[in-house]
């Protein structure tokens, strides 16, 4: 079985599982990273987002040996220590949660919007593709442009 | 689950207060062009007095602690899947024992029979079942607190004074709560147990944030399809392509080949494959080569369920003879729950005991069944209740830990069972499609009556609701408990001359099962779509008409405050329209008006919405425009694109890529919730949402397309 090195919010790791093996299952499955959430295994709901060199990625549709070299950035490696990312604090703030299960992958969505585009437009949170079941996609809009506002 | 230190300090378990029913009448300022309506059964007794009334004798059996640490401990007997419930209570709770928020840590209790039906989440009523006991078991723990305070320092306690989770001395000396938990737990109270005048409160009523928000933005909430039992083995199930499928052979030999794979196991729902890590289970599930059996639903297609409901609709009393008089039908597709975390449990069944961690509204019920299912007394069976990634109904049914249970039992290991997002929607409860016949008949400009019929797929109540209607002392109101639920909860806000409503249930061989707002979700958004041509019929806008017929002035006045908030009647481009309904159930009352663009007919977005709601006391207005706004999402997705399509006994959708529940692009840009001031005691909101902004989404959608759509999801 091949092994694959690669970082996971800054922490290397090897991991042997089949090429094939999608990054989701390894994350929750091999290295007890359990963030990133299994919502649809397609790609379609993307509760997993996470980064994959700073790029969003769906885990559940990204092959494990499509990571090695790379770093992956799950939603636990967004803050630094006890100090949240200004989108995890917007999402705070806006008090956004409700079941939660979506957010880790919204929260990460949005770090990469903003990260492309420091103050987007309606029509580019529009595009946020994460589905979100308790349906908190107003105050999702409203903490990504307060993050665009300056917090 | 937190291991929690197991020496006992200050732990109440009080006797429950009177609960009483709140019966109102049925109008108290009836407009002068309107007769009179009667009054329904939900507006005297409905679903939440029952559950008030079944759990009343056992609310005593809740648990609060403090910790020498000074933490307040409670064990909440509901689910909490994302409504809210645990921050409410929390709110309760250190309002009433002046503690700080953050001192309190609300968590889900196991199940426990002796609850009786103290341990069911359902039908917005966990705010109002819980505002008495939580807060009495709070206010007795603050009156022994203060007490071993005055013990202390040989104090009178009427002197002393509580707030930040410490007791007050006059001369400024302090003692917190965790330092006199030892002695409070042997005092008699030396000061009155009852709780606070709402006039008094501090916490309750302002807005707060959830008390898990920081632990979901760090990704450390923990689901089910979190726990970590050492051992547990990753299990998905082979499923059938129909409904209730079953299997007639099982050639395992390339599943049981896959490293990793332990174990192949048949249940009656499918047959399980069991693995060291899921991505192997989900391969050895792919390896399976399995000869399926048809369900007992093949055959049946969307089109033949429209059919046997249309012949099922109870006739209307009314003859269409000699008066005025607007007929309407209405179909709603079958609609998934589809909660963001998909069903999951851990099971862990040994020879003599059991036990299973599962998210679930109705833990007794399903520990009571899975026990008698694997063999085992209810006693032998400890059911743990993990927070929910979503429910929406969908968790009164507890079917993967039953097959978790089963798998476990047969291969003598314990094992965590997931279903894929295929298996919930192919497999999983269906809000039940339903068909609508409304007649309206008017004279001389007055409306004389007001008839509503609706055919329904059989709703399976099999949960425990119709335990907790006999438990209640309620009487029993027909025969099935779909008739009893609805009849518990169907109303309507409006003198309209004679109003009935009436159900008639069509049974199937189809899964089903409660969906946020059940029967209302139809019932109450038809009827609201009516209203608007009854309101064109009689020459008037839909805003005055309401507030010509509308019998409460609570719902009066949430309508007045969409109507100036939402700025009804400004110019909008053409395309573009406005829409406007209310609902009122659970004790409270709501409006809501959207603004849609239906530029292009075959895409509408609703592009603003301004909703008003009055729930007679608001203990978390954050949390409560929070269930709103979960209500408005719910209604753009099921009015306009969110159903599922039975084709030969079986689901047509998979995923979120067919079963189109709305995204960003959806919501509008523009929503304002508007908290109306406290009118009484707490009402229910978690459902109330739904059916005002379905009809007001689909009331603006006719007007800005000059349509009159019947049959939703509109695109379908």
């Amino acid at each position: 079985m091949p092994t694959y090195r690669f970082t996971v919010n800054g922490t290397e790791v090897d991991v042997d599982a089949p090429a094939d093996t999608s990054l989701l299952w390894v994350l929750r499955e091999r290295l007890g990273v359990t963030g990133p959430k299994y919502g649809c295994g397609v790609g379609a709901c993307r509760a997993c987002t996470s980064h994959l060199d700073g790029a969003e990625i769906q885990p559940c549709v990204v092959p494990v040996e499509q990571c090695h070299g790379r770093e992956v950035t799950t939603i636990e490696g967004l803050a630094d220590g006890d100090t949240l990312h200004p989108v995890q604090q917007a999402w705070l703030d806006e008090d956004v949660a409700q079941c939660g299960f979506c957010q880790p992958g919204q929260i990460m969505a949005a770090v990469a919007l903003l990260d492309r585009t420091p103050d987007p437009s309606d029509a580019d949170i529009d595009a946020i593709e994460n589905v979100c079941r308790c349906g908190t996609y107003c105050r999702i809009r409203s903490a990504i442009k307060r993050v665009a506002a300056g917090g | 689950m937190p291991v929690w230190n197991r020496r006992r300090f200050l732990t109440l378990a009080i006797a429950a207060p009177t609960i009483t029913i709140a019966a109102k009448l049925a109008t108290d300022d009836s407009a002068a062009d309107a007769l009179p309506s009667n009054p329904q059964l939900a507006d005297l007794l409905d679903f939440g007095d029952v559950v008030s009334l079944a759990s009343a004798p056992t609310a005593g059996s809740m648990v609060l602690e403090v910790t020498d640490e000074g933490v307040v401990r409670f064990e909440l007997p509901r689910a909490e899947s994302g409504q809210g419930i645990t921050t409410a209570v929390a709110m309760m709770i250190a309002e009433e024992l002046d503690a700080r928020l953050a001192d309190v840590r609300v968590e889900l209790a196991d199940a426990d029979p002796a609850r009786l039906w103290n341990q069911f989440t359902a039908g917005s009523t966990g705010v109002r079942t819980l505002w008495n006991p939580v807060r009495a078991i709070a206010a007795a723990a603050r009156a022994r607190l203060v007490t071993a305070a005055a013990v202390q320092w040989s104090l009178p306690a009427d002197t002393l004074t509580t707030r930040d989770s410490k007791v007050w001395a006059p001369d400024g000396r302090s003692a917190g709560y965790g330092s006199l938990s030892v002695r409070a737990a042997t005092v008699v109270p030396a000061i009155h147990t009852s709780p606070k005048a709402v006039t008094d409160h501090k916490l309750v009523g302002k807005p707060t944030g959830r008390v898990d928000a920081r632990a979901i933005v760090t990704g450390q909430a923990k689901f089910g399809m979190d726990i970590e039992v050492p051992g547990a083995l990753a299990t998905v199930v082979a499923r059938p392509p129909t409904i209730k499928g079953t299997v007639v052979s099982c050639d395992d030999t390339a599943a049981r080949a896959i490293p990793g794979v332990v174990a192949v196991t048949r249940i009656p729902t499918g047959v399980a494959v069991s693995a060291e890590t899921m991505d192997i289970a989900l391969r050895g599930r792919d390896a399976l080569k399995i000869v399926w059996k048809d369900g007992p639903a093949v055959g049946l297609s969307d089109s033949d369920i429209r059919t046997k409901l249309r012949a099922a609709v109870p006739p209307f009393i009314v003859p269409p003879l000699l008066t005025q008089r607007l007929d309407a039908d209405f179909d709603f597709a079958f609609v998934s729950h589809a909660p963001m975390e998909v069903l999951n449990a851990v099971a862990d069944v040994r020879a003599d005991r059991a036990e299973l961690w599962f998210a679930c509204q109705s833990p007794i019920v399903a520990q009571r069944e899975i026990a008698t299912a694997i063999g085992l007394p209810v006693s032998k069976v400890t059911v743990h209740v993990p927070r929910a990634g979503g429910s929406f109904g969908r968790r009164l049914f507890w079917d993967p830990a039953l097959e978790a249970a089963q798998v476990s039992k047969k291969i003598g290991k314990p094992v965590r069972l997931m279903w894929t997002r295929t298996d919930d929607i192919r497999h999983g409860r269906l809000r039940p499609a339903s068909h609508h016949k409304i007649r309206a008949t008017f004279a001389l400009g007055q409306m004389l009556s007001f008839e509503h019929r609706m055919a329904c797929v059989e709703t399976d109540f099999k949960h425990g609701f119709g335990e907790v209607v006999s438990a209640s002392g309620a009487a029993v109101l027909g025969p099935g408990d779909g008739l009893m639920f609805f009849h518990l909860s169907a109303s309507n806000p409006y003198n309209l001359g004679v109003v009935t409503q009436l159900l008639s249930e069509v049974p199937t061989p189809l899964n089903t099962g409660s969906w946020r707002s059940v029967y209302s979700g139809g019932l109450r958004t038809a009827e609201e779509i009516v209203v608007d041509q009854l309101a064109a019929k009689f020459g008037k806008d839909p805003v005055g008409f309401r507030m010509s017929v509308l019998k409460s002035a609570r719902t009066k006045a949430v309508l007045a405050k969409v109507v100036k908030e939402g700025e009804w009647g400004r110019a909008l481009p053409r395309g573009h329209a406005q829409g406007v309904a209310v609902h009122e159930e659970y004790r409270s009352a709501t409006a809501c008006l959207v603004e849609i663009d239906a530029t292009d007919p075959a895409a509408p977005r609703v592009t603003r919405a301004t909703i008003a709601v009055d729930v007679g006391l608001p203990v978390n207005p954050t949390g409560l425009k929070a269930q709103l706004m979960g209500g408005l999402t719910d209604a753009i997705s099921t009015m306009l694109t969110a159903g599922v399509h039975l084709d030969d006994g079986r689901v047509r959708e998979s995923s979120f890529a067919d079963f189109r529940y709305a995204r960003q692009r959806n919501s509008p840009p523009r929503l304002d919730v508007h908290v109306m001031p406290p009118s009484g005691k707490p009402g229910g909101a978690g459902e109330l949402g739904v059916p005002a902004a379905s009809a007001a989404v689909v009331n603006a959608y006719a007007k800005a397309t000059g349509t009159r759509p019947r049959s939703f999801p509109i695109a379908f």
